[in-house]
C-alpha cells in the first residue's frame, strides 16, 4: 500500500506555462529514467539529490519522444513523502502531462489516489500532528468525491463487460485448481488450445476496452457535441442560453478535465465539449458560410449531434441534405422557435426523429430541461449506443493495463511450457486487478465456482 | 461429588489428531501436561477415509513434522500405500497420499503419547472448564474430578453434542460409534463462546470377502515410497492396493427413487456441510448429467476386512445404501460392516480466536481442529500443534509463535479460520495459498525447521539432518554457478539426447540447468566435478530452484508487498471508537477480530482501503 510509486498531475488543470507530474515512492528514479533520454546520456539513477536535469521524455518501446522537459530528482529522506521524488515539468495544456503520466504508470507507478502525496507525507512521519484529523478528513472526502465519481463513471456496460472478462478467467483458473486440488477425481482436463484461447479471448475484450478508453474521454474530457442546422435556425442562441445557464466550472475532481482550445459547458456534471465553438459562435460567420459540407466536418468530430429545426419555417432541401449524412450518429432532434407559430411538418418532424424530439424555445427556455435531461441520460444511462463501452477512469484504465499484461505472461508460461499451476499466479492476478475496478475480491467466487463447476470431493 | 485429581501446566481435551500434537507439543516443552479421551482406543481416530495427505494437505502434514510433530512420522510408521499426486504439474502441487493402517496409526500414536514424558493420558469426558478472573483454572470430567490446570486446549472435534443420521434414524453419538460429548458445550455457551452447527459424512466400509474385485481397476501404490516425515530416507513395506470402479445410470436411478428419503432434502439434516466433501445423493442431484461417479475401495488396514468406499459417502437410510451399491460392478453381492452416515456437531465460530488459536476473551483457552470449523485430520493436527505451542509460549512467557500467509499453509489456514471465519467445513486448498509457489511440500524443511528449532521442538538429530542438507544444497548451487561447461561432442551429444540446442560456447551448469529438458542428475554425465553424495531431496531442490526461479522471484516480491503492511502491527490499546472517519460496518468488524496487523484488517471482509488509510494515520499519530 505504501511500499509502491505513486504518480499524477500535480499542477491545476487549466492553462499554464508548464505542467508538472509527480512521482514518489521507491521506484520513482527508476521508473523515471527509464524513460528521460539526455543529450549528455546523463542516468538518473546516479545523480545527487535535488538536483534539475534537461532533456526529453521518450517512450522506449516506440521511441516516441513526447515532450521536452525539466526533471527534478529528490532523493529521501529530504523530500516532501520522506520519499525519492521525481517531479517532471513539462509543457503546460492538459495533453503532454496526461501522455506523460500514461507512460509512468505503464512504467510501474500507480495512479496516486486523492489526497495520497500528502498521507504518505504524514504516514513517514513529515507532517506533524496536528494535522492528523485535517488529513483524514481530506481522504475521507476526497476518497467519498472520487468513488462517487468512479462509480458514476463506470457505467453498467463497462462493469458488465469487466465482469464478464473476470467471470471467464475465473473459469479458467477453477478449473486449473480443480485439476490440482483434486488429482484423482476425473475433472476433465482441458482441450487442445482452450486455456490458451481463453486468455487470448479475455486480452481480445480487454483491447476492446482499452480502445473504448480513447472514447471514454467522454466524461473524463468531454462530450463531444456539434449543434447543427441550416441557417438561421436559433443555433446560436441555443447555445448562448444553454453558456449562460451552465458555464463550465472547472473542479479538481479527478478525471474531469478542459481541453483550453474548446468551449465548455457542463450539463448535470457531463462536461461538453462544443466542436468547432468559434465557427458555430460566430452568427454572421454561420450564417453566411454554414453549408452541408462544414456540418460534415463537425459531425465526424461529434459524439452528440444537436439538430436543430425551426418551428416557423417549413422543412427545406437543407434540412434534408444535413440529415442525409447523421444516419448512424447519435442525434438529438431539437424543435426550436416553438414560441413562435408553427409553420413546420410536425408529422414529418415525427416521422424523422422516430418520434423522438424535443420542442423547445431559446427565449423563454421552455424544453431546456427536457433538452438537459435528455443529454444526460443518454450519457449515463444508455450509454451512447456506437459508444457501447465508455471506460473514463484514467485508475480503471490502469487496472486494465496490468490485467492485460498478467494475462500476456500467462500466454508466455503457456509457450514455454510449464504447467497450468504456473499460468495460475499470473492469472490469479489479472483476476485481482479486474476486482479492483469492479471492487469484488475474487477469493471467494473461485472456491464457488470450483464446486459448482467441477463434481469433485470425496 | 468433585474430587482433586491434580495440578497440571495443561490440560487438552480429545485426543484426535489435533489433540495429540497439542499434548505432544506442550510435554514436549516441558510442561506437565494432561489428556482426555471420551476413550483411549479412539486416540488419533480416522473415521473417514483412510488416508493422510494430498494436494495442500501434504504440505501442512511436511510442515507439522519440520517444526517437530508428530503426525508425518506415524504416518510414515504405518501406511499400507503411496501415491505422488499431480507428478505431471509444477512443484508446487505436487503431493503425496498414504493410505494408513487405520488402527495401527491409532496404537502407534497412542504408544507414542503413553512414552512421552510429562504427559498422562486419561479415558474420561471433560463435562466443565472452570474460568477464574477471566483466567482458565481447571477441568472437570463427568466422573467428578478436578484437574487443575494454567491453560486448556479444547480439541474435541465433532464429539460437542454429536448427532448421527442415517436416512430416517438419527439418535445422539460421536463419531464412529462412540459416545458424544454432550455436557462441553453448555459450558461453552456459559462462558459467552458463540457456536456454529456444521455437518460431514462418510461412506459405508463393506466385506472384503464380498468383492468381486476382477471387475475394478487395481490402483498400486509408487514402486518408491516418498517418506513424509525429513526424518526418514526411504520406507520399505509391502504395499496393498486401492481399486477403482464406477456407478452407474441404475445406482443413480436408485438414489432417486429414495431422494426423499434423505435427511438431507426432508430438512432432517440443519448443519452446515462441506461442498468439497459432498455425499453421493449431493452429486447425483447436483450433477444430473454426469453419466457415472469414480469410486476407489481402499482397504482401512493390513489386518482387517473392512474396505472403505471412497466418494460414496452418504446418509440415505440403511436399505438404500445396500441398493444402491449392490448397482456398482464388483459390488452386486456386497456386504456393508458399517453404514455410511452424516454427524452433526457443535463447533465454535473461529473469528473469536488470536492467530495462537487463544480465545481472545479467556486467558489460557486455546481450541484447534474440527471444532475451530474445519475438516481434515491434517488440518486439525496443524492447529493442534499451533496451539500446543502457543499454550507452551504463553506458560513459558515467551512471545506468540505465529505464521503468517507467506511463510507456511498453517500460516494461511490460521489467518483464515481467525481473519474471515468460515460457514462450512474449512479445507485447505492449494487455491487458498497466495504464495504457493514458494510454499512448496519439498521445501516445508528450509521453510521452518530453524523456527521449531527456536521453539524447542526440534531434536538435535532433526536439526543435524537439516544443517547437513541445507550445507550441501548451498554448496552444490554454489559450484554450479561456477562450472562451466565447454562445447564437445560428448556434452553435444548428452544435450542431443535430452532433446536440448548444443553449445557453442562455455555455459555454467547453473545456467545449463535452467532449460526444462535438463534435470541435475542426468547432467552428471557432463558435469565431471559433480560430488558423489549428493542426496536426491537435494537434488531436487537444485531442480526447482534454478528452473522456476524467474517465477520464484516473482512470487517473492509479492511477499515483500505483503510484509510491509503485515510489519504494521496494531496495538492491543487501539480503540476504534476513537477513530473519526471509519466506517460503522468496518468499525464493527476491527472491534471483533481484533487484528494485530494493518495487513490482517485488510483481509477482513467489509474494511475497505480508505478504512485502512484512516487507521495508519491514526496509528503515526499516536507513535
Amino acid at each position: 500500500m505504501i511500499d509502491d510509486t505513486i504518480a499524477a498531475i500535480s499542477t491545476a488543470v487549466g492553462e499554464a506555462g508548464i505542467s508538472i507530474i509527480r512521482i514518489s515512492g521507491s521506484d520513482a528514479i527508476k521508473i523515471v529514467s527509464g524513460i528521460f533520454k539526455s543529450k549528455r546520456n546523463i542516468d538518473l539513477k546516479t545523480v545527487r539529490s535535488h538536483t534539475v536535469h534537461y532533456g526529453f521524455i521518450c517512450d522506449s518501446e516506440s521511441n516516441e519522444v513526447y515532450d521536452e522537459v525539466l526533471v527534478n530528482v529528490m532523493k529521501s529522506p529530504h523530500t516532501y513523502t520522506k520519499e525519492d521524488i521525481v517531479e517532471i515539468n513539462c509543457h503546460g495544456g492538459y495533453v503532454p502531462a496526461k501522455r506523460i503520466l500514461e507512460l509512468v504508470l505503464k512504467n510501474g507507478a500507480r495512479l496516486a489516489e486523492p489526497g495520497e502525496f500528502t498521507k504518505r507525507a504524514f504516514i513517514n512521519g513529515r507532517i506533524d500532528m496536528s494535522q492528523a484529523e485535517a488529513v483524514i478528513d481530506i481522504i475521507r472526502s476526497k476518497t467519498a468525491l472520487s468513488n462517487k465519481y468512479a462509480v458514476m463513471q463506470l457505467s453498467g456496460s463497462v462493469k458488465d463487460k469487466i465482469n464478464e472478462i473476470k467471470k471467464d478467467l475465473v473459469a479458467l483458473i477453477a478449473h486449473i485448481f480443480a485439476l490440482m486440488d483434486f488429482p484423482d477425481e476425473d475433472v476433465e482436463i482441458f482441450n487442445d488450445g482452450e486455456l490458451i484461447d481463453g486468455i487470448k479471448n479475455a486480452i481480445k475484450k480487454i483491447d476492446e476496452l482499452l480502445d473504448s478508453s480513447e472514447k471514454g474521454r467522454i466524461i473524463r474530457e468531454g462530450l463531444n457535441t456539434a449543434i447543427i442546422g441550416k441557417p438561421n435556425v436559433g443555433k446560436s442562441s441555443l447555445l448562448n442560453a444553454l453558456l449562460n445557464e451552465n458555464r463550465a466550472i472547472v473542479t479538481d475532481i479527478p478525471g474531469t478535465t478542459r481541453d483550453i482550445i474548446e468551449e465548455y459547458l457542463n450539463i448535470k456534471g457531463i462536461p461538453i465539449k462544443l466542436i468547432d465553438t468559434a465557427g458555430i459562435r460566430d452568427t454572421d460567420e454561420l450564417v453566411e458560410k454554414i453549408g452541408v459540407e462544414r456540418s460534415m466536418e463537425a459531425i465526424n468530430k461529434a459524439d452528440l449531434i444537436i439538430f436543430v429545426f425551426d418551428n416557423s419555417r417549413p422543412l427545406e432541401k437543407e434540412d434534408y441534405e444535413i440529415l442525409s449524412i447523421i444516419d448512424d450518429k447519435n442525434v438529438l432532434y431539437v424543435l426550436n422557435k416553438i414560441d413562435l407559430p408553427s409553420m413546420i411538418d410536425l408529422n414529418e418532424i415525427r416521422r424523422i426523429s422516430n418520434e423522438k424530439y424535443i420542442s423547445l424555445s431559446s427565449v423563454t427556455k421552455e424544453g431546456f430541461d427536457v433538452l438537459e435531461n435528455t443529454v444526460y441520460s443518454m450519457v449515463m444511462e444508455n450509454g451512447l449506443s456506437n459508444n457501447e463501452f465508455l471506460l473514463t477512469n484514467m485508475r480503471h484504465k490502469d487496472a486494465l493495463l496490468k490485467a492485460k499484461e498478467n494475462l500476456m505472461s500467462c500466454l508466455n508460461t503457456i509457450e514455454s511450457g510449464l504447467t497450468e499451476d504456473f499460468v495460475s499466479i499470473d492469472l490469479n492476478a489479472a483476476i485481482d486487478n479486474l476486482g479492483l475496478i469492479t471492487g469484488e475480491t475474487a477469493n471467494e467466487d473461485l472456491i464457488n465456482e470450483i464446486f459448482e463447476r467441477f463434481c469433485v470431493g470425496k | 461429588m468433585i474430587y482433586d485429581a491434580g495440578s497440571y501446566d495443561v490440560a487438552v481435551i480429545g485426543l484426535g489428531h489435533a489433540g495429540c500434537e497439542a499434548a505432544l507439543a506442550t510435554a514436549r516443552l516441558g510442561l506437565k501436561t494432561v489428556a482426555f479421551a471420551i476413550n483411549l482406543d479412539s486416540i488419533a481416530l480416522m473415521p473417514c477415509n483412510p488416508a493422510i495427505g494430498g494436494p495442500a494437505k501434504t504440505n501442512l502434514v511436511r510442515e507439522i513434522d519440520a517444526l517437530g510433530g508428530q503426525m508425518a512420522i506415524n504416518t510414515d510408521e504405518t501406511l499400507i500405500q503411496e501415491r505422488t499426486l499431480n507428478t505431471s504439474k509444477g512443484p508446487a502441487v505436487r503431493a503425496l497420499r498414504a493410505q494408513s493402517d487405520k488402527k495401527r496409526y491409532q496404537f502407534n500414536m497412542k504408544y507414542t503419547l503413553e512414552k512421552q514424558e510429562n504427559l498422562d493420558i486419561k479415558q474420561a469426558e471433560v463435562v466443565d472448564i472452570e474460568v477464574e478472573n477471566g483466567e482458565v483454572k481447571s477441568v472437570i470430567t463427568k466422573n467428578g474430578a478436578r484437574y487443575m490446570c494454567k491453560s486448556c486446549i479444547v480439541t474435541t472435534g465433532t464429539y460437542l453434542r454429536g448427532r448421527i443420521i442415517i436416512g430416517d434414524v438419527s439418535y445422539s453419538g460421536g463419531p464412529n460409534g462412540l459416545f458424544p460429548a454432550n455436557e462441553l458445550s453448555k459450558c461453552l455457551e456459559r462462558l459467552n463462546i458463540k457456536l456454529m452447527r456444521f455437518k460431514t459424512g462418510t461412506p459405508a466400509r463393506v466385506d472384503k470377502k464380498s468383492i468381486n474385485f476382477d471387475a475394478m481397476e487395481i490402483q498400486p501404490g509408487d514402486e518408491k515410497i516418498k517418506p513424509f516425515s525429513y526424518l526418514h530416507d526411504e520406507i520399505n513395506v509391502e504395499q496393498i492396493p486401492c481399486w477403482l470402479t464406477y456407478t452407474n445410470s441404475k445406482t443413480h436411478e436408485v438414489i432417486m427413487r429414495n431422494i426423499d428419503r434423505s435427511p438431507l432434502y426432508s430438512g432432517e439434516i440443519k448443519g452446515v456441510g462441506p461442498r468439497y466433501c459432498p455425499s453421493i445423493e449431493d452429486k447425483v442431484v447436483k450433477f444430473p448429467d454426469k453419466p457415472r461417479h469414480q469410486l476407489f475401495i481402499e482397504p482401512e488396514g493390513r489386518n482387517t476386512n473392512e474396505m472403505y468406499v471412497q466418494g460414496m459417502s452418504s446418509s440415505m437410510p440403511e436399505d438404500v445404501q445396500i441398493e444402491f451399491l449392490r448397482t456398482i460392478k464388483g459390488l452386486e453381492n456386497v456386504k456393508v460392516m458399517r453404514p455410511g452416515y452424516a454427524i452433526e456437531y457443535d463447533c465454535i465460530d473461529p473469528t473469536q480466536l488470536k492467530q495462537s488459536l487463544e480465545l481472545k476473551t479467556i486467558s489460557g483457552l486455546f481450541f484447534a481442529g474440527q471444532v475451530n470449523g474445519t475438516s481434515g485430520y491434517e488440518e486439525a493436527a496443524a492447529q493442534g500443534l499451533m496451539a500446543g505451542i502457543n499454550a507452551a509460549m504463553k506458560l513459558l512467557n515467551r512471545e506468540p509463535f505465529i505464521l503468517d500467509r507467506s511463510e507456511a499453509y498453517i500460516g494461511v489456514l490460521i489467518d483464515d479460520l481467525v481473519t474471515k471465519g468460515t460457514n462450512e467445513p474449512y479445507r485447505m486448498l492449494t487455491s487458498r495459498a497466495e504464495y504457493r509457489l514458494i510454499l512448496r511440500q519439498d521445501n516445508a524443511d528450509f521453510r521452518l525447521t530453524e523456527k521449531g528449532r527456536q521453539i524447542g521442538l526440534v531434536d538435535d538429530e532433526r536439526y543435524e539432518r537439516f544443517l547437513k542438507k541445507k550445507i550441501q544444497y548451498e554448496e552444490e548451487m554454489e559450484r554450479l554457478k561456477n562450472a562451466m561447461i565447454v562445447p564437445s561432442d560428448f556434452v553435444n551429444e548428452y544435450l542431443k539426447s535430452k532433446g536440448s540446442s548444443p553449445i557453442v560456447t562455455g555455459i555454467t551448469m547453473y545456467d545449463l540447468l535452467k532449460r526444462p529438458e535438463i534435470d541435475y542428475i542426468s547432467s552428471k554425465l557432463i558435469d565431471k566435478d559433480r560430488p558423489e553424495d549428493i542426496r536426491d531431496d537435494v537434488a531436487e531442490q537444485i531442480d526447482i530452484n534454478i528452473k522456476y526461479e524467474g517465477y520464484i522471484k516473482k512470487q517473492l516480491e509479492q511477499v515483500e508487498k505483503f510484509k510491509a503492511l503485515e510489519n504494521k502491527k496494531i496495538p492491543s490499546w487501539i480503540n476504534y471508537d476513537d477513530i473519526k472517519g471509519i466506517s460503522i460496518e468496518a468499525k464493527q468488524k476491527l472491534k471483533s477480530i481484533m487484528p494485530t496487523s494493518v495487513g490482517q484488517a485488510s483481509r477482513i471482509s467489509g474494511v475497505s482501503p480508505a478504512d485502512i488509510s484512516v487507521i495508519l494515520i491514526y496509528l503515526q499519530s499516536r507513535r
